[in-house]
């Protein structure tokens, strides 16, 4: 419940920010919502010497879509503002559905999308959702920006592709194909529990076909695991009984879960085949 | 020193740095190492005490405090990062003669117990009603979904959040039983 | 002039708003942490992180050259103060800080006071401390393997991991009954192991004055006066040095009963420093190592007629007391109050024995909401009571009603030894089978079921021992389990009460002045209620077990009835009759056949101070110890209605019906306050809140990330209903109700998950019944038994 002594600083500009990351490098610590850094600085799980705190870098904090329809999510966007998006809701179907089930609402009303990914918890809700709409994180460092497509972003638990020296930037939804459909479906013992098992399933239809599919499931794995496999069997043709039962079936054995409090791995697979069944049920309503 | 004991001790500025918050409407200026937490600077340093601390690892809501008017878990915030922002805690709620509707509505309503959920759990319905003044039951338990409660069961707590919005419309709240 | 409203004075069956809460609402309550003396010092406490390990060395140098670090403690700075070790509530011995072995994950080896909580934990970073692991132990089946590692190898004489053996009742008529049984019912079930996990942890402030010789500790205790006894035992302090301040508490449930080591360590570093000091656990501390609850095994039969009849009934139980028999209970019962299990049905005949083990886990088996584990007994009964009826092929409710006491049957004494005094058990199962619409419900899950759709419906029916004791057989450290009240009506007719119990949120401030106001007619609001302070409370054995209003609130009563009766002659005085000629209405004495000749309890008060009569001692206050004569039995039935998703073994609560019979009803809104409280406890103990340990013996559950309370928002909404049987022996009829709906109601939601299932001839899941359970278990078609597995970390 008391963190380490660290040494703190508050950078007003990206270029500050940028400075202080190029002089600390790994022992500097990106605080943003903070919502994950903090609860590991008060258990001490986590003791950087220095902690960077970008809440007051202004042109963080965007929801936007571009006119091509490429959406992006600053560093401090928080998670109780995709939440109340409109946009979101109107266009973004599995992010609207996974935003209010990441922790609770306080946590909604500090932390940041952005800040969740990195943090790279195999549990995280948002990394499955960036992965199956096929996103990527823009790194920004000392030459510049480089984006990090998600399927490469998280390489382990807890563990980011970010170098030292960089900081996210901001997530990105490339631009739909078709017609978006999807959702995310979280199995939690209680509202703000981490997943025992959640699946991001989304689509793109056009033509009555389905033109681009994304399986991500969270939980069950070391990482975040994107069931490619799954989504493939989809493209390319409308969804049917057999095809949905194919992914169903390849999203289960993708999955890698272990035996806990939370479930035997017969169960969490089970459960990634059900969702990955209901979440498609979901994705046939294609209206023009 | 941790507990913004500048009195005792004189540390290096580089160990502790001046910030200024606006706590219940006032600015107050105070001297903190980074590691401090929000938390801590309420009630140990500024001897607000009505924010409690109940866990370790932000779950249960007992700290809840107003950020810029979002509800926030003041444990899970460093108090410098509080510098140039306004924190509303449950000593910011009604005046010394009059309850905020939030609080007369918990009492009216057998809305706690032993009360030390009760601050948290009424930030978190205040910022409900200052977003949403005619909340559903639905709604008022989604907003109140990372406030831990041993003793209440939840329902009167409901009751009391919507008794509280009624009275904030002018709508007469709900009828009182005969008590 | 005409009799006072009762209900307009704030009297019994007023609800009341409550006056604590104008303290509360304002975030102006007074908890433990908000305690702040001049010159105080923050303790921090370095825990085992193994189960079972020797300790070879300790070296604290480095803590103690942290700048702001005071003083740094480990268990050979105790022994060479004697202090090492200390007796629990249950005559075992516990380590205050380990010497030699750790015995439990979490178990408090080191101690760093320091300026502030920060630099004591720094100063805790800086301790070294090596282990030698030994083998865990993490369930009695292990403690008692043959060849397994003692556990508690430091008391002479344990030869293996048992801690204590008991039995009660007829083995042989048992033996008997089951030899004439038509139907064999057998049963094996496991109560998890869980925590009162108030929202408020433990702690304490220390104060002791080397210039007085006074130590004042401020504690968030539920029992100050056992906590000043005990001090007094250990600390070898003069009794009358000692002064247990309990303030506000954050709720308790048990959990704060014990004694335990971090109010020793604060006590001896006030001491020593000559500061006071402050030791508030964190989250984890308080669930890795105090006073848990529940973790029993049952293996139990009943002996059945064909017709529904039970004849007898066999348990044996296997508890799992961790590192230290630590337990919270009355001594003479060494597995608390299971024998209080079927005291509602009408059974002649039965045996219980029990074992308790000795394992590498966190010592405890406190009273979690409870009366010494009856929640255990109720759980095992009503989930037996479900596996017969499937057994004889029989309805729920129609078994029930066959083997349930007749209202006449009074009083009966169970096979086990208890008197049931009173109850009308038939009519309250029928207010709940009628609230829930029993019939139409069963009508309803056949036609679901067709759909693929799996309802299920479970009731749970029990009657329970609340308000220890009486002195007889009820005692805690040899302590009789009285209770006290002492109140003083001062000159204007205002009073102050004081009583031995400790609210935590029960609303005493509220509820023991509306019997005040019941008894002499002084309004509630003129009464002001103070407990906690062992200086000024009269001695008392605390709250617990429900047993405030059984015990404390008799004492009230019987103090201001002892009031009264000296108003009585003062009143005679007054009116200038003979005493005997003075007739009593609520707040007024008058004179018999001249009603408008009357003298209120005020100006009697007044003139207990300015115009007693000669010879009269003056004053008006009393002073009441309360020896019951018997438990109170509050009786209750619980119905709850489920659904179950068998893709996920995801299930939902439909309804929740509770009805409570717990006498008299002194504010009712404080009551029902009370039975939503514990019915959310008991839909969190059969969803999801449990603790448990892997096989190196870490604790899965030592926080609230694993360690799951229900929110807002799965929490069922609760229909509440009441019959009214007045207990008879207490003065104002009332009885415990606090714990009711924990004890009785996590069966009611077992079975109706069952229910729901049934069809796929499970007979049992234990809990809790997180959705891979009971998938498991349709999957299956078999029982998931014993704690949720985990695997080697």
């Amino acid at each position: 419940m008391y963190p380490a002594k660290f040494a703190y600083e508050a950078p007003r500009s990206i270029q500050e920010l940028l400075d202080l990351l190029a002089r600390h490098g790994d022992d500097a610590k990106v605080l943003a919502g903070g919502q994950s850094l903090v609860p590991m600085l008060k258990l001490r799980f986590a003791a950087p010497e220095l902690v960077v705190d970008i809440n007051g870098v202004p042109g963080l904090d965007h929801l936007t879509e571009d006119p091509d329809g490429t959406l992006r999510v600053g560093a401090l966007c928080r998670h109780v503002t995709l939440e109340r998006s409109a946009l979101l809701a109107a266009e973004y179907p599995v992010m609207a559905a996974a935003a209010p089930l990441v922790a609770d609402p306080m946590v909604r009303s500090r932390g940041t999308m952005v800040g969740s990914i990195c943090h790279a918890d195999p549990q995280g809700d948002w990394a499955s959702v960036l992965m199956a709409l096929g996103g990527h994180i823009v790194a920004m460092g000392p030459r510049g920006k480089r984006p990090i497509a998600m399927t490469d972003f998280v390489v382990g638990p807890f563990q980011n592709a970010l170098q030292p020296g960089e900081f996210a930037y901001e997530a990105v939804v490339p631009p739909p194909v078709g017609q978006r459909t999807g959702t995310y479906l979280k199995l939690e013992r209680r509202v703000g529990d981490f997943a025992t098992v959640g699946v991001a399933v989304s689509l793109e239809h056009s033509g009555g076909r389905v033109v681009r599919a994304g399986i991500a499931l969270t939980g069950v794995g070391p990482a975040t695991i994107n069931a490619a496999d799954a989504a493939d069997v989809l493209v390319g043709k409308p969804l049917s009984e057999e095809t949905v039962e194919q992914a169903a079936r390849l999203a289960a054995e993708a999955a890698q879960p272990q035996a806990d409090h939370r479930g035997s791995v017969e169960y969490k697979r089970h459960v990634v085949a059900t969702f990955v069944r209901r979440g498609l049920a979901r994705g046939e309503v294609v209206a023009a | 020193m941790s507990f913004s004991k500048t009195v005792e001790i004189t540390e290096t500025s580089a160990d502790t740095r001046r910030i200024t918050v606006t706590v219940n409407g006032t600015p107050r200026v105070v001297e903190v190492e980074p590691r401090l937490l929000l938390v801590h600077l309420l009630r140990e340093g500024l001897a607000l005490r009505g924010t409690h601390i109940g866990c370790d690892t932000t779950n249960c809501g007992a700290c809840t405090v107003l950020h810029d008017g979002n509800p926030i878990k003041s444990c899970t915030m460093l108090a410098v990062q509080a510098d140039g922002h306004e924190i509303t805690t449950v000593e910011g709620l009604g005046t010394p003669s009059e309850l905020d509707p939030v609080q007369e509505g918990f009492h009216r309503e057998h809305g706690l117990q032993c009360g030390f959920c009760t601050p948290g759990m009424m930030m978190a319905a205040r910022a409900l009603l200052d977003r949403e003044p005619d909340p559903s039951e639905e709604d008022v338990r989604w907003a109140l979904s990372g406030n831990l409660c041993r003793c209440t069961g939840y329902q009167n707590i409901v009751k009391a959040v919507l008794w509280a919005a009624d009275k904030q419309r002018g709508a007469q709240p709900a009828e009182e039983d005969a008590r | 002039m005409t009799a006072l409203d009762e209900v307009k004075i704030g009297g019994l069956g007023a609800s009341r708003l409550r006056v604590e809460d104008q303290r509360f609402v304002r975030g102006r309550g007074t908890y433990l942490d908000d305690i702040k003396l001049p010159g105080m010092l923050y303790m921090e406490i370095v825990r085992s992180p193994l189960a079972h390990a020797r300790i070879t060395r300790i070296d604290t140098s480095k803590a103690w050259q942290i700048p702001g670090v005071r003083l740094v403690l480990t268990g050979e700075m105790m022994a060479q103060r004697n202090l090492a070790w200390m007796p629990t509530l249950s005559y075992d011995t516990q380590a205050v800080l380990a010497t030699d072995k750790v015995r439990f994950q979490g178990q408090e080896v080191v101690v760093v006071v320091a300026d502030d909580p920060y630099i004591a934990k720094d100063g805790c970073d800086a301790v070294e401390i090596d282990y030698e692991p030994l083998p865990a132990i993490v369930n009695p089946e292990q403690s008692a393997a043959p060849g397994a590692p003692i556990i508690r190898d430091d008391k002479p004489g344990q030869t293996d991991n048992t801690c204590y053996r008991w039995e009660v009742g007829d083995r042989e008529a048992t033996e008997r009954a089951f030899a004439e049984a038509d139907v064999v019912s057998s049963l094996k079930l496991h109560y998890p192991r869980s925590h009162p996990s108030p929202i408020e942890c433990c702690g304490a402030v220390a104060d002791f004055d080397a210039g007085t010789g006074k130590l004042t500790v401020y504690m968030t205790t539920q029992a100050p006066h056992i906590v000043r006894a005990a001090v007094a035992l250990i600390a070898e302090l003069p009794e009358h040095q000692i002064r247990i301040v309990s303030p506000d508490i954050g709720g308790g449930f048990g959990n704060k009963v014990p004694v335990y080591p971090g109010y020793v360590h604060a006590i001896l570093a006030s001491i020593l420093t000559g500061r006071p000091v402050k030791w508030i656990e964190d989250k984890t501390g308080n669930l890795i190592s105090t006073g848990f609850g529940r973790d029993m095994y049952l293996d139990a039969q009943m002996a059945l007629r064909r017709d529904g009849k039970i004849l007898a009934v066999r348990m044996h139980a296997d508890t799992d007391q961790g590192a230290f028999f630590a337990d919270a209970q009355p001594s003479k019962f060494k597995v608390g109050l299971l024998h209080s299990a079927f005291a509602c049905y009408d059974i002649g005949i039965g045996y219980i024995t029990a074992q308790g083990h000795y394992t590498n886990k966190a010592p405890g088996g406190v009273a979690y909401r409870c009366s010494f584990r009856v929640t255990e007994a109720m759980f095992f009964q009503e989930r037996m009571m479900q596996a017969a009826a499937t057994d004889l092929g029989m309805d729920q409710a129609e078994f029930r009603r066959i083997n349930l006491r007749r209202d006449v049957a009074f009083p009966a004494r169970t096979p086990f030894g208890f008197l049931v005094d009173s109850g009308q058990y038939h009519k309250c199962l029928q207010v709940g089978l009628d609230a829930i619409g029993y019939d139409e419900f069963r009508r309803e899950q056949a036609a679901a079921r067709e759909k693929g759709r799996l309802l299920g419906i479970g009731i749970s029916t029990m009657t329970e021992p609340l308000g220890a004791g009486n002195s007889r057989e009820y005692d805690i450290l040899g302590i009789k389990m009285f209770d006290s009240a002492e109140l003083r009506v001062h000159l204007t007719g205002k009073a102050i009460l004081r009583t031995g119990a400790r609210t935590q949120g029960q609303g005493h401030e509220t509820t023991w002045a509306q019997i005040v106001a019941h008894e002499l007619g002084i309004p509630a609001d003129d009464v002001v209620v103070e407990e906690g302070d062992t200086d000024t409370a009269p001695y008392g054995m605390g709250t617990y077990a429900s047993r405030s209003t059984p015990v404390a609130g008799a004492a009230v009563s019987m103090a201001a009835r002892k009031v009264r009766a000296k108003a009585r002659k003062i009143a005679a005085h007054l009116l200038e009759v003979s005493e005997e000629d003075v007739e009593w209405e609520l707040g007024r004495f008058y004179v018999r056949g001249a009603p408008e000749r009357g003298a209120s309890i005020q100006e009697c008060a007044m003139a207990a101070y300015s115009n007693m009569p000669d010879g009269m001692e003056p004053g008006l206050e009393a002073t009441a110890y309360y020896d019951p004569p018997n438990l109170t039995w509050p009786f209750a039935c619980y119905i709850v209605t489920v659904e179950v998703d068998p893709e996920t073994g995801v299930w939902d609560v439909l309804r929740v019906v509770a009805v409570d019979d717990c006498g008299v009803r002194i504010n009712p809104m404080i009551v029902e306050g009370q039975i939503m409280g514990g019915l959310t406890e008991a839909y969190a103990m059969a969803s999801m809140q449990f603790q448990t340990y892997d096989a190196d013996g870490n604790m899965i559950g030592a926080n609230y990330m694993d360690y799951l309370l229900p929110t807002a928002w799965e929490t069922p909404g609760f229909e509440l209903h009441e019959v009214v049987t007045p207990c008879p022996h207490h003065p104002i009829g009332a009885k415990g109700v606090g714990e009711c709906a924990a004890v009785g109601g996590p069966a009611a939601f077992v079975n109706a998950v069952i229910d729901a299932i049934g069809d796929a001839g499970v007979r049992n899941i234990d809990m809790p019944l997180l959705p891979d359970r009971v998938w498991t278990a349709l999957q299956t078609r078999q029982s998931v038994s014993g704690a949720p597995p985990v695997g080697r970390s």
